[in-house]
C-alpha cells in the first residue's frame, strides 16, 4: 500500500517544529508501524536526509519506550496496542497519516517525535516503592497470604508500562492514571500499606509539581491505555489521598 | 469541585420540588406558590441554605474556570490533528463550555425572578404575599419575548443535562467511591438523575407557555 | 596455573558461599561513603546492583541508554523466575535446582557459581514479595508455581506472562528509592563508549550523552557492567532494538576476557519471520509448552498443501500429525530444554515439513489443552452432560486466564486467533550464555571491572534453562556482587576521589571522539542497517543453530571483509552534536562486526556439540549432540590481541566434584 505521512519534525528542544509530508510506497500489511518508519528512515538516510527520531526499544509492547500520536490517537487506532505492535493492516491504501509526539508541558520534545518522560521517573522516586532494604533478610514470601483477588488487582495495576499514552490522550495532559496505577498496586498489598499515606501525598505533590493537568474523568486515558489500566485506580488514589489528608497526626 | 457539584445537585432537587407547584393552575395554586416563595425568602434556615448555595455556585464556577485555565496550561502546544471522540464523550471534554452556559443562565434566571422577588416592587396576592406566581406566568407567556425565554430555558436545561451526565458520576470518582462494582450504580443513578431533573425543569416553562 | 584465577573458595560445595562470605574482606560504613561505583545498565542485574550498593553506603552512578531505567530489556522476560522454595512439596531443593542448572547447561558451567545461584534463589522471591511484586497466587493466598522446560518440578514463580516486567519494576523501585535519597546519581540516555584504565585498574568510563551528543568522563573506584547479552549480532533476535555488546566489547578490548562467546541460546518458540522488513522477533513464552503440543504434518504432501494454503491445520486428522518432540523425547516431551526443542524444529523444517509460506515454522497447538481444561471445569461444576461446545468454551477460559496476554500478542502480530487455529512458531536467537569471563567474585580479568547478569558467562554453561535468567540477574545484583565487591574495594579506602583530569581519561575521550568523527566522515553509500543485516545473515547461516568447520571458516573471512567494507562505505547522517540514533547504531554495529568473528573462532575451536553449540560433525547417528568431555570440559576464554580473529585462547578447566558428569538425555 502507499501512504502519505504527515510527520512532526523538530531539530531539537529549542527549535520550532513543523509538520512535513512524506510519501511511502509499497508498504506491506505485515509490517509493524515502526517497521514502516524504518523503511522511510532507510530511504531518508540513503537520500542524505536526517532520519526521523522516535523512541522505541523492545518492539513487543512491554518496555513502554514507543509513543507517537497517530491520526489523533496515542499509539494509533487499535485499542490496547502499543505503536510497536500496531500493524499496517490497520491502515488503508492511500490514507494520510498524521504522526506527532506526545504533547504535554511535562513532556518536552527532545527531537522530532521523541519526548522527555523523566517526569514519570521523578514521580516514582517521590514514593513509588516499598521502603524495604535489599538485604535478603526479609520474611518468607509465603508468611503473609494475600487474597488472590487483591494480588490479581494489584497485578493489573502494576502492568502499567509508563509509556505516557494516558497523558497524551487526556485533554488536560493529566498523569493521574499513571500515578494511580502505582499507588493502587502498592496500596492493595499488605507490604505497601505501611507507608501508603506518605506515598500518595508525595507522589501527588510531585505530579502537580511536574506540570501535569488535573483529572476531569473524561476516561480518555483508560480508553487509550495499551495495558487497559482502569479508571477505578484513579478513584482509589483519590480515596487514598483523602484518607491521607484527613488522617490525624500526619 | 465535586463537593460543591454534588451540593448543587441537592439544591436542584429542592428547587425542582418547589417549582413543580407551577404545574398547578387556578387561584389556589397561585396562593400556595406565593406562600412558598415567601417562606423560601424569609425562613432563617432556608436563608443559611441559600447562602450556601450562592457560595457553592460561585466556588464551583471560579474553581472551574481556574481548572480549565491550568489544564490548558498543561498542554501549551496543541496537536495538529486530534481525534478525541475516539476515546471520550463530547460533554466530558466540554464541561467548561457547558458550565459557562449554565452560569449565564443562572444570571439571567436570577435577574428574572430572584431579583424581582427580593428587590422589585411586586403586587401582592389575596393572602398578602408577593405575587411571584403571576410574574412567572406572564414572563413565559409574554407576547413578544415569551417564546424566546422558553427556548432559552429549554436550551439551558439541555446544557445542564449534559453537564450533569458527566459531572454526577465523576464526582463520585473524585471522592474515591468509584469501584468496579459501584461504577455502574453511579452511572445509572447519574443518568436517571440528570435526565429526570433536566426534563422536569425544562417542562415548566413549556407547560406554562402551552397552557396559559 | 593459568592466567585465570577463578578464586573458587575452599570447602564442600554447599559451604563455599557461606565460608566465602564469612571470610571476605569488608569495607566499613564510613569508608563506603568515600567510594564511588559506576554501574552500567539498569536491567535486573544493574538496577538491583545499583540499589543494593547504594543502600550499603557506596556512591553509585548508574547509566542506561534508554530514556528511563525502567525500560531495560529484562522487562520483556515473560515466563517466570526459578527458586528452590519447594512450596509445591514436589521434592525440590537447592541441590536439585543446582543439579538441573548444571545438567541443563550441558556440564559447561562452573559448579561453585551455580550452587551459589541455587542457594540465593529463595531469597530473591522473599525480597521481591517484600518489595510489592505481585506474583501469581492461589486461592489460599499463597504463591503459585508452574513448570518450565528441562526440569521435573514446579519451581517457577510468575506474574502472568509479564514476570520480567514485574521483577524489573521491583528493582527499578528500589533503585528509585536510592535515587531519591541521593545515593544513586542516574544518567538516562547515556551510552558507555569506553572503559578507562588507570594503573591497570578500571577507574571510570567514557559515556556519550545521547541527547546533547557530548562525550563525558566519569570516574569511580570500580565499574560494574550489567549490560546484557549480544544476541543482536544476528540482527534478528528477540532482544530489544537497542541491546548491544558495545560496553562489554570495549571492556574486552581493555583486557577483560570473553568466555564461551559462541554459546547462544536459540529459543524454540518465537513468532516466525514474515518478510525482509522484519526488524526483530517476538518471543512466545516457554510456559506455553506446558500446555501447547508441537507438531508438523506427518506426510510431506500435507506440509506442501498447508504451505500453499490448500489445507488448514485444523483439517488434519490426529494420525496425520507428527508430535515430534513427544515421539523423540517421551519422558520430557514438549518440555525438553530449549536447545533440544530448537534443533528438533529445524530438523523437521529442513526435512521439508515446515508449515508457513517460507517453510520455516512448526505448530504449537492448544486444542487438546483446551479440551482437557474444559473437561476438568465441567467436572468441577458437576456438568456431567456438558456438550462439546460448552467444554471448549470453558477450556478456552482457563487457557485465557493462563496465557491471555500471549495469545493477544500473537493475534496482533499474525492476525490469527490461536484459540481457533494452532500458533506458528520457529526458533530465534534469544540469549547469550557466553559473555565476559568473571571469577567467583564476579570480577573480570580487568581489576576493578565487574560483570553481572547476562553480560557475564558464569552460570548457564552451554544452555540456559527457562526462568533462570531472571534468577541470575537478581542473584548477582542483590545478593552476590554487593558482598564480593567489598573484597576488591577494601584496598581502595585510602585512594580518595578519582580525578577525571588524568591522561588516561583524556586519551580515552579522544579515542571515542575520533571514532565517532570517523564514522560520520566516511559518508559511503550504504546504511548501517544494511551492514547489520548482512552480518546477521552470515551469523545465522553459519554460526546459528548448527555449525560446521567449513562454514565457520568462511564466516570468519566474510565478516572480516564485511567489517572492512563497513569502515569504507557506511553512511551515517547528522552530526556528533545532539541526538543522532544512526550514529549510535553505527558504533554498535561496528562492535558486532568484531564480536561476530570472535564467536565464529570460538565455535570453530570447540570440536564437540554441547547445549546451544551444535557442530554438525559431532552428532550421534540419531542426530543428538555429542559432547567430548575428555577434551572440552573447559571454558574457552579469549584474550583480545588487536584482531578479533586472532584472539588468544585460555582455558578454565571445569572440575565437577558435586555432580557426576553424564550424557544429557531427555528421552
Amino acid at each position: 500500500m502507499n501512504l502519505t505521512l504527515k510527520v512532526w519534525r523538530q531539530k531539537d528542544a529549542n527549535s520550532k517544529g513543523e509538520i512535513v509530508a512524506y510519501d511511502v510506497k509499497d508498504i506491506s500489511e505485515e509490517m509493524s508501524f515502526l517497521e514502516m518508519l524504518d523503511v522511510l528512515n532507510e530511504k531518508l538516510v540513503a537520500e542524505g536526509d536526517e532520519p526521523i527520531a522516535f523512541d522505541h526499544d523492545c518492539r513487543e509492547g512491554i518496555c513502554g519506550a514507543c509513543s507517537l500520536y497517530i491520526n489523533g490517537e496515542p499509539h494509533g487506532p487499535m485499542n490496547r496496542t502499543t505503536t510497536c505492535q500496531l500493524h499496517m493492516r490497520s491502515f488503508k491504501d492511500g490514507e494520510t497519516v498524521f504522526i506527532e509526539p506526545w504533547r504535554a508541558k511535562a513532556f518536552p520534545v527532545i527531537k522530532d517525535l521523541m519526548v522527555d518522560r523523566s517526569a514519570f521517573d521523578r514521580i516514582i522516586q517521590a514514593g513509588g516503592y516499598v521502603s524495604v532494604n535489599t538485604s535478603g533478610n526479609t520474611i518468607d514470601a509465603n508468611a503473609i497470604p494475600i487474597p488472590k483477588e487483591d494480588a490479581d488487582e494489584a497485578f493489573d495495576a502494576a502492568t502499567c508500562i509508563g509509556c505516557g499514552a494516558c497523558v497524551a490522550a487526556c485533554k488536560n495532559a493529566s498523569a493521574m492514571l499513571f500515578v494511580s496505577a502505582k499507588v493502587s498496586q502498592l496500596s492493595l498489598l499488605p507490604q505497601g500499606k505501611v507507608e501508603a499515606e506518605e506515598r500518595v501525598k508525595n507522589m501527588v505533590e510531585q505530579m502537580d509539581h511536574e506540570g501535569f493537568g488535573a483529572c476531569t474523568v473524561t476516561g480518555a486515558c483508560e480508553a487509550e491505555c495499551p495495558k487497559g489500566i482502569s479508571l477505578e485506580n484513579i478513584s482509589r488514589m483519590n480515596r487514598e489521598y483523602l484518607k491521607a489528608t484527613v488522617s490525624p497526626g500526619k | 469541585m465535586s463537593a460543591t457539584g454534588l451540593f448543587l445537585c441537592l439544591f436542584l432537587v429542592g428547587h425542582l420540588a418547589g417549582n413543580l407547584q407551577l404545574f398547578l393552575t387556578g387561584e389556589e395554586a397561585a396562593l400556595q406558590f406565593n406562600a412558598y416563595a415567601k417562606f423560601m425568602t424569609t425562613n432563617p434556615a432556608v436563608k443559611i441554605l441559600s447562602y450556601l448555595t450562592y457560595f457553592s455556585i460561585l466556588f464551583h464556577a471560579i474553581d472551574g474556570i481556574m481548572l480549565v485555565a491550568s489544564n490548558k496550561a498543561a498542554r501549551p502546544q496543541k496537536y495538529a490533528y486530534s481525534n478525541p471522540s475516539a476515546n471520550s464523550k463530547w460533554n466530558s471534554r466540554n464541561m467548561g463550555v457547558l458550565g459557562t452556559i449554565i452560569l449565564v443562565f443562572i444570571a439571567v434566571h436570577m435577574s428574572n425572578f430572584w431579583y424581582v422577588m427580593h428587590f422589585g416592587s411586586l403586587p401582592v396576592d389575596s393572602a398578602g404575599n408577593k405575587d411571584l406566581y403571576t410574574v412567572v406566568i406572564s414572563f413565559f407567556t409574554d407576547d413578544s419575548m415569551g417564546l424566546i425565554f422558553v427556548l432559552f430555558y429549554v436550551f439551558a436545561m439541555a446544557a445542564m443535562c449534559f453537564h450533569l451526565l458527566h459531572g454526577f458520576k465523576s464526582a463520585f470518582s473524585s471522592f474515591g467511591l468509584r469501584t468496579a462494582k459501584t461504577k455502574v450504580i453511579f452511572e445509572k443513578i447519574g443518568y436517571a438523575f440528570s435526565i429526570v431533573v433536566s426534563i422536569a425543569f425544562a417542562a415548566i416553562p413549556v407547560y406554562i407557555y402551552l397552557t396559559h | 596455573m593459568s592466567v585465570l584465577d577463578s578464586k573458587i573458595p575452599e570447602g564442600s560445595i554447599d559451604k563455599k558461599w557461606t565460608n566465602h562470605k564469612n571470610h571476605i574482606r569488608l569495607v566499613n560504613p564510613a569508608n563506603k561513603r568515600s567510594i564511588d561505583i559506576i554501574v552500567v545498565g539498569t536491567g535486573l542485574a544493574g538496577a538491583s546492583a545499583a540499589a543494593s550498593l547504594a543502600e550499603m553506603g557506596y556512591n553509585v552512578k548508574a547509566f542506561c541508554f534508554q530514556d528511563s531505567p525502567r525500560r531495560a530489556h529484562s522487562i520483556a522476560a515473560q515466563g517466570g523466575i526459578n527458586a528452590a522454595k519447594n512450596y509445591q512439596n514436589d521434592g525440590d531443593s537447592v541441590y536439585r535446582l543446582f543439579y538441573d542448572t548444571v545438567k541443563g547447561g550441558d556440564y559447561r558451567s562452573r559448579e561453585s557459581n551455580v550452587h551459589r545461584l541455587a542457594e540465593v534463589s529463595a531469597d530473591i522471591i522473599d525480597q521481591c514479595v517484600a518489595q510489592g511484586v505481585p506474583f501469581a497466587r492461589e486461592y489460599g493466598g499463597l504463591l503459585d508455581n508452574r513448570s518450565f522446560g528441562g526440569v521435573q518440578v514446579s519451581r517457577t514463580f510468575y506474574a502472568k506472562g509479564q514476570t520480567g516486567q514485574q521483577l524489573l519494576l521491583g528493582a527499578y523501585s528500589a533503585l528509585s528509592r536510592q535515587i531519591s535519597k541521593g545515593k544513586v546519581k542516574m544518567y538516562n540516555r547515556h551510552e558507555m563508549l569506553d572503559l578507562v584504565m588507570v594503573d591497570d585498574k578500571a577507574r571510570g568510563i567514557i559515556a556519550r550523552n545521547l541527547v546533547t551528543g557530548k562525550v563525558e568522563r566519569h570516574a569511580a573506584h570500580a565499574v560494574v557492567l550489567c549490560t546484557g547479552g549480544y544476541g543482536n549480532v544476528f540482527f534478528l533476535s528477540t532482544n530489544a532494538m537497542g541491546s548491544n555488546v558495545t560496553a562489554a566489547w570495549k571492556a574486552h578490548k581493555r583486557g577483560a576476557f570473553m568466555a564461551n562467546p559462541c554459546f547462544t541460546q536459540i529459543h524454540p518458540t518465537c513468532i516466525p519471520v514474515s518478510g525482509d522488513h522484519q526488524s526483530k522477533l517476538t518471543l512466545m513464552s516457554e510456559s506455553l509448552r506446558n500446555d501447547g503440543r508441537i507438531w508438523v504434518p506427518k506426510k510431506i504432501e500435507d506440509a506442501q498443501a498447508i504451505r500453499e494454503g490448500r489445507l488448514k491445520p485444523t483439517q488434519l486428522a490426529e494420525e496425520d500429525r507428527d508430535y515430534y518432540l513427544e515421539r523423540r523425547y517421551p519422558s520430557f516431551g514438549n518440555l525438553v530444554p530449549r536447545d533440544v526443542a530448537s534443533r528438533a524444529a529445524k530438523e523437521r523444517c529442513d526435512a521439508g515439513f515446515g508449515v508457513n509460506a517460507t517453510g520455516q515454522a512448526v505448530y504449537l497447538d492448544f486444542a487438546s489443552a483446551i479440551e482437557r481444561y474444559g473437561k476438568e471445569q465441567a467436572s468441577i461444576h458437576g456438568m456431567n452432560n456438558a456438550s462439546k461446545d460448552e467444554i471448549i468454551a470453558m477450556g478456552k477460559k482457563v487457557v485465557e486466564a493462563k496465557y491471555g496476554n500471549l495469545f493477544e500478542m500473537y493475534e496482533k502480530i499474525k492476525d490469527q486467533n490461536p484459540y481457533e487455529t494452532p500458533m506458528m512458531i520457529y526458533p530465534a536467537v534469544h540469549y547469550t550464555m557466553g559473555g565476559i569471563w568473571v571469577d567467583y567474585n564476579l570480577m573480570t580479568t580487568v581489576k576493578g571491572c565487574f560483570a553481572c547478569g547476562e553480560a557475564n558467562f558464569s552460570d548457564h554453561g552451554a544452555n540456559r534453562l527457562g526462568a533462570s535468567a531472571l534468577m541470575q540477574g537478581l542473584a548477582d545484583g542483590y545478593f552476590v556482587l554487593p558482598y564480593t565487591i567489598g573484597d576488591y574495594l577494601a584496598d581502595d579506602i585510602l585512594t580518595g576521589k578519582i580525578s577525571t583530569d588524568q591522561p588516561a581519561f583524556e586519551q580515552a575521550e579522544k579515542n571515542v571522539n575520533d571514532r565517532l568523527e570517523t564514522l560520520l566522515s566516511i559518508q559511503g553509500s550504504k546504511t548501517v542497517d544494511h551492514f547489520h543485516k548482512r552480518l546477521g545473515k552470515i551469523m545465522w547461516d553459519k554460526c546459528g543453530m548448527s555449525r560446521n568447520a567449513e562454514g565457520l571458516k568462511e564466516a570468519m573471512v566474510e565478516i572480516k571483509a564485511l567489517r572492512e567494507e563497513f569502515w569504507k562505505d557506511v553512511k551515517v547522517p547528522g552530526s556528533i552534536n545532539g541526538l543522532n540514533p544512526e550514529l549510535e547504531k553505527a558504533g554498535r554495529v561496528a562492535d558486532f562486526l568484531e564480536l561476530g568473528e570472535l564467536m565464529c573462532l570460538d565455535a570453530l575451536t570447540r570440536n564437540e556439540s554441547c547445549g546451544g553449540h551444535f557442530r554438525e560433525e559431532f552428532q550421534t547417528s540419531e542426530g543428538e549432540a555429542m559432547r567430548d568431555d575428555e577434551n572440552f570440559t573447559f571454558v574457552s576464554v579469549f584474550e583480545y590481541t588487536g584482531e578479533p580473529g586472532e584472539a588468544v585462547l585460555h582455558k578454565e578447566d571445569l572440575n565437577y566434584e558435586a555432580i557426576e558428569v553424564k550424557t544429557r538425555s531427555y528421552k
